[in-house]
């Protein structure tokens, strides 16, 4: 068997087919990275999982998952400052909560230089929101490089490091979703490790590292400056396809870029085209000789229309003659540019190079939504809470797997912004309002994450919502990375910080607990806390399922567990499927229950939902 | 060959990952450049997941574009006709492992579920040849995917791949025991 820790550490140079994630700490090994942060978020965990197939003991750098994004750029600024290249990496809208550090890191003098590893999701094919980074890299004057396949990650993170370490800077590289995942063969160079240099080299005077209104103007130089330097050093990742045409051409970039050369690939005379390697600043020269060599330029351009203004600006002021087509339709701000988005959006203007989507054969086929995993307690607790509300009462959620609530059967959260929201939103909703009991759900690791601000406002304004704390005891989502109240860190056992206790800590006076398969009492609980004249919260904890079950699949003497209904006590109501939803359950044509035992796994949460005791644990098979 | 493009689907859980990447290695060890895909995130919790491999220096992107996958591999019968009805092309093949796991809306009464008769029709229609497999003493379901592979292999359905490309990259994948257990049905599976 291959092992990518041994792989991720090979001195020889060396080709592997690999993610676009695991094409990163490959590149961050050999560019000599020593510290690396994050938080969890799609699509960048599998970076994460790259990192721990290298025991702890023999990886070049330390890793931590920090408890949330601002603090993940923090750590990696602070190591910056002592002189280790350093770098982030998180989602998307992660760089919404790091934003308030990570807009001041390019007026710094990171002596060790750092890189901002971003995974922005066009299409938000996992996040609650699609928003394009490149506007608050604008906004922080850093630059931007953007691969478009797993080659390019190794090749534009060595270029992005070197930039960063030589000119003490900040700079950015963002992948999107189907870069991180995307799979390739990828040739890497040999890579000889250093002695590591682990001497503190912050300094003061390499600062001002104060915001004093005197630096302003000189600390605002220094990023544009660097930001200059970025556009001569930086262009060289660019690349100009010439396919010998003079009318056309096409200025694009990342996963776009592969789209297009798949969408005009049965074309007789094909546009050329000058692909982006760096995206922000805007290498103006290259650029330029591109337009004045094309009669009529299209910008391909996934999200937002920043490459669009930029180029019409520059042909503004270099008075080139030709014509520049950007956007044209609002489909065109939207989602993902996928081969077949790419050949629509290039056929409106010129539609003899593309061939259009073949259409779909009609055929009727029922949605598949993501579910909660057999035996979830987030199911249990919802199955409770609804039994505890009333029709009108309203329920705020928040983001992880209990996000899923919204779904039938439950429909519970009917508003979901980002982390750790609901606390603050549910006590907007319960102003002027003492009719409608407001209802809110947090995760653990969110609680941590951006809940705690909420919770303690609720308390400290007197807000009289009712909070139920999803306690699963890992970061189930994303793929169960550890968190403050797990006992565990990425790196080793570290001491619990239970949730309870800090409520208890904070000063919450109506605090419940229990198990969330104890249904009778979870539903008690609710009423209670819902009744209180107070900020009351309920913890309805069980563990995650799924991350239980792996682990009892990989012991030796694990026995699969069913449960099984009793067709001559069912009586058909349906509690167990339609109520409860629990995907083990499936529907005969007739009507009849069956356990599906591809998915049971004998948890038995269902038993007590059946009205007539028709479910019970199946005889060992 | 110019490209050939392979698209599986299935739902979270049922070891679409394993299988892709045996699939992809396979087509690497016989020499095809490869690019390939898969959906990671929250569809891994029992939504539709879809893994993408595109063999030939011609294939750009690693997503496929509709009506353009020449073999459409399915685990679960409603995915094998959500695939077939969109992505297959004319011409190709679809193989399936006959087993239902039924979505939310039919176990909610508020949708039909997908009969084998429906992927049939949808593969006449879009003139796709459908092979369905099952095998009854299978030691364990998560171990479909590997009747499947068998299949695959049987019929020569991935071009250029051998039995040693499809063991080579077992081996690159497993060790010991799982290994051992996941080739002895690769071997042995009698498959529809
Ligand atoms: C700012 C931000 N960072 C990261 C994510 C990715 N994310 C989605 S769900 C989730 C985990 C939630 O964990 P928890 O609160 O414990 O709930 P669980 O999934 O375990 O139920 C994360 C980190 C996000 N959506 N937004």
């Amino acid at each position: 068997m291959k092992a990518m820790g041994e792989m991720l550490l090979r001195q020889e140079s060396f080709s592997e087919i690999v993610m676009g994630n695991t094409a990163l700490v490959r590149s961050m090994v050999e560019a000599g990275t020593r510290v690396i942060t994050a938080y969890p978020g799609s699509p960048t965990p599998e970076i994460a999982t790259a990192i721990g197939s290298i025991p702890r003991q023999r990886r070049p750098f330390y890793f931590e998952f920090s408890i949330n994004e601002k603090v993940a750029t923090e750590v990696a600024f602070g190591a910056a400052l002592n002189g280790h290249l350093s770098t982030v990496f998180f989602k998307s809208v992660g760089l919404n909560v790091a934003a308030d550090t990570f807009v001041q890191l390019s007026l710094m003098n990171l002596i060790g230089g750092m890189v901002v590893v971003l995974g922005d999701d066009p299409g938000a094919n996992s996040s609650q929101n699609e928003q394009d980074n490149r506007h608050l890299a604008r906004m922080a004057y850093t630059p931007v490089l953007e691969p478009a396949d797993p080659a390019e990650v190794y090749r534009f993170y060595r270029a992005a490091a070197d930039l960063a370490r030589k000119r003490c800077m900040p700079v950015i590289l963002r992948l999107t979703t189907h870069v991180c995942h995307a799979k390739q063969k990828v040739a890497f160079d040999g890579w000889r490790p250093s002695e590591p240099d682990n001497t503190p080299r912050f300094d003061p005077a390499n600062g001002s590292y104060i915001p004093l209104a005197h630096m302003v103007a000189p600390k605002k130089t220094r990023a544009l400056a660097n930001l200059a330097a970025a556009e001569e050093e930086l262009a060289g990742l660019n690349t100009r396809v010439d396919n010998g045409e003079r009318r056309r051409g096409v200025i694009t970039s990342g996963l776009p870029y592969l789209s297009l050369l798949d969408a005009i690939g049965a074309a007789v005379q094909k546009p050329d085209i000058l692909k982006l390697g760096l995206v922000y600043p805007l290498a103006r020269r290259q650029v330029a000789d591109f337009l004045r060599s094309h009669r009529q330029v299209k910008v391909l351009e996934e999200l937002d229309d920043i490459l669009e203004h930029e180029i019409k600006a520059l042909a503004f002021d270099e008075k080139i003659d030709v014509e520049i087509v950007g956007k044209t339709d609002t489909g065109d701000w939207i989602g993902e540019y996928t081969p077949d988005k790419t050949a629509a959006v290039l056929g409106s203007l010129w539609p003899e190079l593309v061939t259009l989507p073949a259409s779909a054969v009609e055929a009727q086929v029922p949605e598949r939504p993501p579910q909660l995993c057999p035996g979830c307690g987030h199911r249990s607790a919802f199955f409770a809470v609804k039994q505890a509300l009333s029709r009108d009462d309203i329920t705020v959620a928040d983001i992880g797997c209990h996000t899923l609530g919204y779904l039938p059967p439950y429909e519970i959260g009917q508003v979901l912004a980002c982390m750790g929201a609901s606390t603050g939103i549910g006590s907007g909703l319960a102003l002027f309002n003492d009719r409608r009991p407001v209802v809110v759900f947090l995760g653990d690791s969110t609680f941590f994450h951006a809940g705690l601000p909420g919770i303690v406002n609720a308390l400290f304004n007197r807000h009289d919502i009712t909070l139920i704390l999803m306690e699963n005891g890992t970061t189930a989502m994303t793929g169960h990375q550890d968190h403050p109240a797990s006992g565990r860190n990425f790196n080793d056992v570290t001491d619990v910080i239970p949730v309870r206790q800090v409520l208890e800590g904070l000063g919450v006076k109506n605090l419940y607990e229990t198990d969330a398969y104890r249904q009778a009492e979870l539903v008690d609980l609710v009423r209670r806390a819902v009744a209180d004249d107070a900020f009351a919260v309920v913890i309805a904890r069980h563990p995650c399922m799924l991350k239980f079950t792996r682990e009892q699949r990989r012991k030796p003497d694990y026995r699969p567990r069913r449960v099984a209904v009793d067709p001559q006590t069912c009586d058909r109501r349906h509690v167990c499927i339609a109520r409860f939803g629990c995907p083990t359950f499936s529907r005969g044509p007739d009507g009849a229950v069956a356990v599906n035992p591809d998915l049971c796994i004998g948890d038995g949460s269902c038993v007590q939902t059946c009205p007539v005791k028709a479910i019970s644990p199946a005889k060992s098979s | 060959m110019s490209v050939f493009n392979i698209y599986l689907i299935g739902v979270g859980g049922q070891g679409i990952g394993l299988l892709s990447e045996i699939i992809l290695r396979a087509a690497d060890h016989a020499g095809h450049p490869v690019r390939a895909v898969d959906t990671h995130g929250l569809a891994q919790r029992g939504g539709s997941v879809v893994s993408q491999i595109r063999l030939g220096a011609a294939a750009h992107s690693p997503l496929i574009r509709a009506g353009e996958a020449h073999l459409v591999v399915a685990l679960e019968r409603h995915e094998a006709l959500r695939a077939v009805a969109r992505m297959a092309r004319p011409g190709g093949t679809l193989v399936y492992y006959d087993t239902v796991w039924q979505p939310l809306p039919v176990r909610l009464g508020r949708d039909q579920e997908v009969s084998a008769a429906a992927v049939a029709e949808a593969c006449r229609r879009r003139r796709v040849s459908p092979l369905r497999v099952r095998v009854d003493d299978l030691p364990e379901a998560r171990m479909q995917n590997m009747a499947v592979l068998a299949c695959l292999h049987r019929r020569g359905l991935i071009p250029g791949l051998s039995e040693a490309h499809y063991m080579t990259a077992m081996a690159d994948l497993m060790a010991g025991d799982m290994l051992a257990r996941n080739r002895r049905i690769f071997q042995t599976a009698t498959t529809g």
